[in-house]
């Protein structure tokens, strides 16, 4: 790993009344993919959440370049260049598709690659539909829509929540196959996966996450696939 | 078994044992007491009536309603036309009150229980205007709606000859003791009755459906029909406490009996000044509302206005009310409706099982 | 022809209904925060105009262009100090707080400018009338309807056309994800709560000139508002004016029936709505 440009440090989170997270140290480098894998409750959402700071925690927990941003609120974060692709895509459902392209555009950095005419470059199905409520698209223009929303503030880094939860198959691999764009486009990218054979395709370094604590982090090639798997369902060597 | 589930705690044994002399004291208190003492606190138990039935709406069942005293007055109304029209006598007549309010609460119910939250606090408020309006305009189409007790019917009250006698006072005074005493049996069966709810399967499961409805139904919980029962007996107790009051008084009209100021606002400020949520909490909200009483004697159009502040402030800065203050600082929890394990006595503790 | 006249008369009257509902619609809609206290502010309005214009010596409209900016103000800081801190999913504390609110500003202003009933004088346009087809109506219920229609107008334009707009419906759809795209709710709904005292402001102005009213009056007005706005429903502006006109006509035909009828109509046409249809005649497409 070179110069930390994300990172956690002994980050303790709630979900609700229960503790998710217990001293979690992740980080992550100026251009890099890092997929954070695990089991249903691991932990993953509840880090993405502390870091997008709709969690909110001690200051020096997350570092951005090296300043504390634990405690800052989610839109203070989303200024700073870090955006969501929220789990479910929570898309606003009384705004057309373009509206909701348009509104992740409005708090981000104007300076970057993205805007509504490269975003619609990416996923040419959202321009035909664009004056559609959200509401009314399918579940996989749904996950592109959100990408594209999230895309539109001109990342430094994105932050995606298990963005093949509940997709067919054939359209998981359409939405992965567009990462690569994104990295070129100059954003690191941060991803939650259950799907640990995916997870290692994409990412250059992996974390495993099993009952809110880092059980396993490494490079795909150098990962035993045993490992992971005793990792990830919590087997204890 | 070494372990049982249990919902008592050290204090409430010893606030379960101090209640029963309390109340003892309360019973035989008109021997000791001035009548003015008497009256004031048959209101008082009253309005804990009230508070009460309003906390379980809110809290409980998530049933925000800005409309309770159409309850209060169709209760009154009542046990008026009950004695007036039927010479039913005061006493059972109240239990007419309760009844009339229960029936009023069904088409209230149907028509509210479906609603959004909003919709329902608004909704209950119109309807009880509505009912207002209604009495008022028969009033003055000559229905007379404005009522007293007729004499005979107050001084001949079930047992005014006896409790005449035992405390060798007037009809009058005989009159206010038998009211005293219907008010604190309604107030004690009615945290009784709160706190039996609360601690059932099903009154937990309604707390835990306002907290996270799709979880609590997944458990089996059943809000709906909770809500249905909670409303109708809100209404009933609420329709027994008007009666009571304006039995007191022997005068009804229907500015007074359906007063949103006096039956639901200032009963809203007694919860949240006493706590939200607690069985305690309308009960020192009301001693809370009995003491500012006293100290604005003289400035008495001013007491609403010092109750609001006193909600506002109590909602911003200690939402969890006097009780809540209280209960921080003391831990005490004299109605605990939380089930704890407890290890059963005299038995050896089991060995820590293996971790899995 | 009588029944036109009073149909008429129930719209126009419904105009003011719709003003009431308005700014209320605008708090409920984005923030679904239920403003017990929104009846006590067209009052608090209707006082800093008649004030204003007694003491400047300034036209009733005069007066309200200068009130509006301050209870824009006063509105601003309420959000800010005071409701931002109590939103969330449960509207108790909220609607809590703005209960006491109203109760406060109602015993302040009894108690500062008497509990006496008063009236902003609207000079010369109290007698004016005008010809709409058979009907003679007068000019200033007419006036209100026509500041409901530009109100609702307004609004409708900065909520589809503006930024603004497209950030208080992603608010008001979902606070979370909202802050998560950078909009920041505090000072966006801040000034939401501003823009409803001014449209309460537009309110008072029209309910002052066209009759008494008292610090008691708030309580009125408020049932009123929501009532509007409930049978609207919170899927557009549209709604308050649709809201209005059918609360106003209902009484307006209750009163031609017998004069006593004339608010219980309005509460019995809003029940039978909620009825029928519980979310009202333009519910929201979400939530």
């Amino acid at each position: 790993m070179t110069k930390p440009f994300l990172e956690t440090l002994e980050l303790d989170a709630d979900y609700g009344d229960c503790r998710a997270l217990f001293g979690v140290e992740v980080g992550l480098a100026e251009g890099e993919t890092v997929a954070v894998i695990g089991a249903n409750g691991a932990g993953k959402s509840t880090l993405l959440r502390s870091i997008a700071g709709l969690v909110r925690n001690a200051p020096e927990m997350v570092r951005l370049d090296g300043r504390p941003i634990g405690a800052l609120s989610a839109e203070q974060v989303t200024r700073l260049g870090i955006s969501t692709v929220p789990q479910g895509r929570r898309l606003f459902p009384s705004l057309s598709v373009e509206e909701n392209l348009l509104i992740g555009g409005r708090h981000g950095r104007s300076k970057g690659q993205w805007s509504l005419g490269t975003v619609y470059g990416l996923f040419p199905m959202l321009r035909e539909r664009r004056k559609a409520p959200a509401t009314a698209l399918t579940i996989g223009q749904q996950q592109m829509a959100a990408i594209g929303r999230a895309l539109m503030s001109n990342p430094r880094i994105l932050l995606c929540d298990e963005i093949g939860l509940g997709l067919p198959p054939e359209l998981i691999r359409d939405i992965y196959a567009i990462l690569p764009r994104i990295r070129e486009a100059g954003a690191s990218v941060v991803l939650a996966e259950q799907d640990i054979g995916r997870a290692l395709r994409v990412a250059d370094r992996v974390y495993c996450l099993t009952a809110g604590r880092v059980t396993l982090l490494g490079r795909p090639e150098h990962m035993r696939r045993h490992d992971i798997h005793d990792a990830y369902f919590g087997v204890r060597a | 078994m070494a372990w049982r589930m249990s919902t008592r705690t050290p204090a409430s044994v010893a606030a379960g044992l101090m209640a029963v002399v309390l109340v003892g004291g309360a019973v035989v208190l008109p021997a000791y007491a001035s009548f003015e003492l008497l009256g004031e606190l048959s209101i008082l138990l009253t309005m804990l009536v009230l508070a009460q039935f309003w906390n379980l709406l809110a809290h409980h069942a998530g049933l925000v309603s800005l409309g309770q005293q159409a309850f209060v007055g169709i209760g009154a109304y009542g046990l008026f036309a009950a004695v007036i029209a039927y010479r039913l006598d005061p006493l059972p007549a109240i239990l007419v009150g309760g009844a009339s309010a229960l029936v009023l609460a069904i088409p209230v119910a149907v028509l509210a229980l479906r609603l959004g939250s909003v919709q329902f606090a608004i909704g209950t408020w119109v309807f009880a205007e509505a009912v207002r309006l209604g009495v008022t305009q028969w009033n003055a189409a000559g229905g007379g709606a404005d009522l007293s007790l007729p004499l005979e019917a107050r001084e001949g009250m079930l047992g005014a000859d006896w409790v005449g006698a035992t405390f060798d006072v007037e009809a009058a005074a005989a009159r206010d003791i038998l009211v005293y005493w219907s008010a604190l049996a309604l107030a004690v069966l009615t945290v009784g009755f709160v706190y039996r709810l609360l601690r059932t399967s099903g009154g937990l499961g309604m707390t835990a459906a306002r907290v996270d409805l799709v979880t609590a139904q997944s458990v089996g919980v059943r809000p709906a029909r909770m809500r249905w029962m909670v409303f109708l007996a809100a209404a009933f107790g609420t329709g027994v406490a008007g009666a009571l009051i304006f039995l007191q008084g022997a005068r009804v009209a229907p500015d007074t009996a359906f007063d949103m100021v006096q039956w639901t606002i200032c009963v809203i400020f007694i919860v949240v000044i006493g706590g939200l949520g607690t069985i305690e909490g309308p009960i020192l909200g009301v001693l809370a509302f009995y003491f500012l009483q006293r100290a604005l004697v003289g400035y008495g159009d001013w007491l609403l206005a010092v109750l609001s502040v006193l909600a506002i402030a109590f909602m911003l800065f200690a939402p969890r009310g006097l009780w809540g203050i209280v209960h921080a600082a003391t831990g005490l929890q004299l109605f605990p409706t939380r089930r704890r394990l407890v290890r059963n006595r005299g038995e050896v503790p089991p060995k820590k099982a293996a971790g899995n | 022809m009588i029944w036109v006249e009073t149909v008429m008369q129930g719209v126009t009257l419904g105009g003011l209904y719709a003003l009431f509902a308005a700014g209320l619609y605008l708090v409920l809609g984005v923030m679904r925060l239920a403003n017990l206290a929104h009846g006590a502010f067209i009052v608090l309005a209707a006082y800093v105009i008649l004030l204003l214009a007694s003491l400047l010596e300034i036209g009733p409209l005069l007066a309200a262009l200068i009130a509006a900016p301050a209870l824009f103000a006063a509105g601003w800081l309420l959000q800010r100090l005071l409701l931002n801190r109590l939103l969330g999913e449960d509207i108790l504390p909220p609607l809590l707080v703005t209960l006491g609110l109203s109760i406060v500003i109602q015993t302040g202003l009894e108690k500062g400018l008497s509990a006496q009933s008063r009236r902003i004088s609207p000079g010369p346009l109290e007698t004016a009338t005008v010809e709409v087809g058979p009907a003679v109506v007068s000019l200033l219920p007419l006036l209100s309807l026509g500041s409901a229609v530009l109100v609702v107008l307004v609004l409708q334009w900065v909520a589809l056309r503006t930024a603004t707009g497209r950030a208080l419906r992603a608010i008001s759809d979902d606070p979370a994800t909202a802050s998560m795209v950078g909009i920041s709710p505090p000072r966006l709904l801040a000034g939401v709560t501003g823009v409803s005292l001014v449209v309460a402001t537009i309110a008072a102005l029209h309910a002052g000139t066209l009759a008494e009213f008292q610090p008691a009056s708030g309580t009125a007005y408020l049932i009123i508002a929501f009532e509007a706005v409930l049978i609207g429903g919170l899927g557009s502006p549209w709604g308050a004016l649709a809201g209005g006109i059918v609360l106003g006509v209902a009484q307006t035909a209750g009163a031609a029936l017998d004069p006593e009828w004339e608010v219980l109509a309005g509460h019995v046409a809003f029940l039978a709505v909620l009825l029928v249809r519980p979310r009202g005649l333009f519910p929201r497409a979400s939530g």
